[in-house]
């Protein structure tokens, strides 16, 4: 457990001396979430039809940006033929890592969902809705994410790998979470959406560090 | 004690090649007897559909293809795992030779859907739940390939392309379903469906005879594959210096 807590704080120290890694992909977000209205007629209605699915997309995009700095750099480093001989098991070591990119990267873009619907039109009334349902997508998006980098980690040049193998994946992550959105933009209610979400993220939490730790040792093989 | 040895046998990548050779005759030649029949029952014997006309007969090759569609998906996944766990050569072949075929049969259903829809829905697209689940598998089934072929060595490839298919597997109910929730809460059913009349046996018959052949001609395709896959990966080994005559 030690041992695990040691990967944990290293990852979350890594994190915050890169910061970088956090607000670039914040700004890439930002910037997806301005470009949506500038593409059609920035009316309030359509405007505000779309901003769920227009959040959502600039937030799996983005997302996908930030999957390369998990195993990457420790792998191109070394540090990982550390974790791997050490007496942790391997899932364990991912688990460590995803969840520590999770708490920052999901904590970055919990902060900014709001904001951003804010501006593209959504009602105050749906700002916890969208709080909740990008922190339970974003751990979804994480754990899949973290199977994703583990597969394409022997890749030199991964990024329309990774988008080509994680997009079709993330699919229901986007229709519900979208969707807890759009009800709450109207008003109804919107738990059934976010339990789903909650579900998910318990599915993949569960099956992804094995998943991720079995396509890690493909590249150390 | 169940008798494992045939299972060993045929695991071990010579005995493959030379069982798969006889194999893809064994499973071919019934396939196209059973398409020929199904072809020519469905185009020709069967009843034009009193609602939809002739264009209902597109279901001969469209019904089979989006059957196989998710059954290769499904086998690939299988395999998937028995390589990752027995780490057992010929599974990852079995997924790397499969995916391709798989993403076709995706194409072939998706394409054929859209050839009937025009006629009958007027459009060649819409967002339905079930065509958009189909084009998401299409989306999986590039995955694999994209994966296993973005390696160097092809066996760290098909182990990859393992991982993934397992993986995938897993998502693909989650994301069938997920399609049928957006499809209901966005739009009411812009197609309504045709209160199913039982089929009548001439327009049956041939369908399950397409569907197996199908079936079969896949299972045939894929000894052929399996065993081109093979001779490229083992292409110096003995056994296939002896197998082709010259040791």
């Amino acid at each position: 457990m030690t041992a695990w807590a040691a990967v944990f704080r290293r990852e979350l120290r890594l994190l915050w001396r890169h910061r970088s890694s956090l607000s670039q992909p914040l700004v890439f977000f930002a910037l997806v979430c301005v470009l949506g209205p500038l593409g059609v007629d920035p009316g309030p209605t359509l405007l505000a039809a779309m901003a769920p699915a227009m959040l959502w997309l600039a937030l799996l995009l983005a997302s996908l940006l930030t999957l390369d700095r998990i195993l990457r750099a420790d792998v191109e480093s070394g540090v990982m033929d550390q974790l791997l001989l050490s007496p942790l098991p391997l899932w364990m070591t991912v688990l460590a890592k995803s969840l520590a990119h999770y708490l920052a990267v999901g904590g970055v873009f919990v902060l900014a969902a709001p904001v951003a619907a804010v501006v593209l039109g959504a009602p105050a009334g749906s700002l916890p809705v969208i709080c909740a349902s990008v922190a339970l997508g974003a751990l979804s998006l994480t754990m899949l994410g973290t199977v994703g980098a583990a597969l394409t980690v022997g890749q030199h040049n991964a990024g329309a790998l990774l988008a080509i193998l994680l997009l079709p994946l993330y699919v229901p992550v986007l229709i519900f979470g979208a969707g807890a959105i759009h009800a709450a933009g109207q008003g109804l209610p919107a738990a059934g959406p976010l339990y789903l979400l909650a579900a998910m993220a318990v599915l993949h939490l569960t099956i992804a560090p094995p998943a991720a730790a079995a396509a890690l040792r493909i590249a150390y093989d | 004690m169940a008798n494992w040895v045939w299972f060993h046998r045929l695991a071990s990548p010579p005995s493959f090649y030379r069982t798969a050779g006889r194999l893809q005759w064994w499973f071919g030649v019934p396939a196209a007897l059973l398409m020929a029949y199904g072809l020519f029952g469905g185009l020709v014997l069967a009843p034009a559909d009193y609602q939809q006309g002739e264009a209902f007969r597109i279901i001969y090759v469209h019904v089979p293809s989006a059957w196989l569609s998710l059954f290769v998906y499904t086998s690939m996944a299988v395999a998937g795992g028995v390589a990752l766990i027995w780490r057992m050569k010929l599974a990852e072949v079995y997924v790397v030779a499969a995916a391709p075929l798989g993403a076709s049969f995706t194409a072939l259903a998706l394409i054929t859907g859209m050839l009937w829809g025009k006629p009958m829905w007027g459009t060649y697209w819409v967002w339905d739940a079930r065509l958009t689940s189909e084009l998401i598998l299409l989306f999986l089934y590039f995955g694999v390939m994209a994966l296993a072929g973005a390696w160097d060595d092809p066996r760290r490839g098909a182990r990859a392309a393992s991982v993934l298919a397992v993986v995938g597997v897993i998502n693909v109910p989650i994301v069938h379903y997920s399609v049928e929730w957006w499809n209901s809460l966005h739009q009411g059913p812009t197609v309504t469906k045709f209160d199913q009349p039982s089929i009548a046996a001439e327009m049956l018959w041939p369908l399950l005879a397409m569907a197996l052949g199908f079936t079969l001609y896949f299972a045939a395709v894929q000894c052929t594959r399996m065993r081109a896959e093979l001779v490229d990966r083992e292409r110096d080994a003995r056994w296939l210096k002896q197998a082709w005559g010259q040791g």
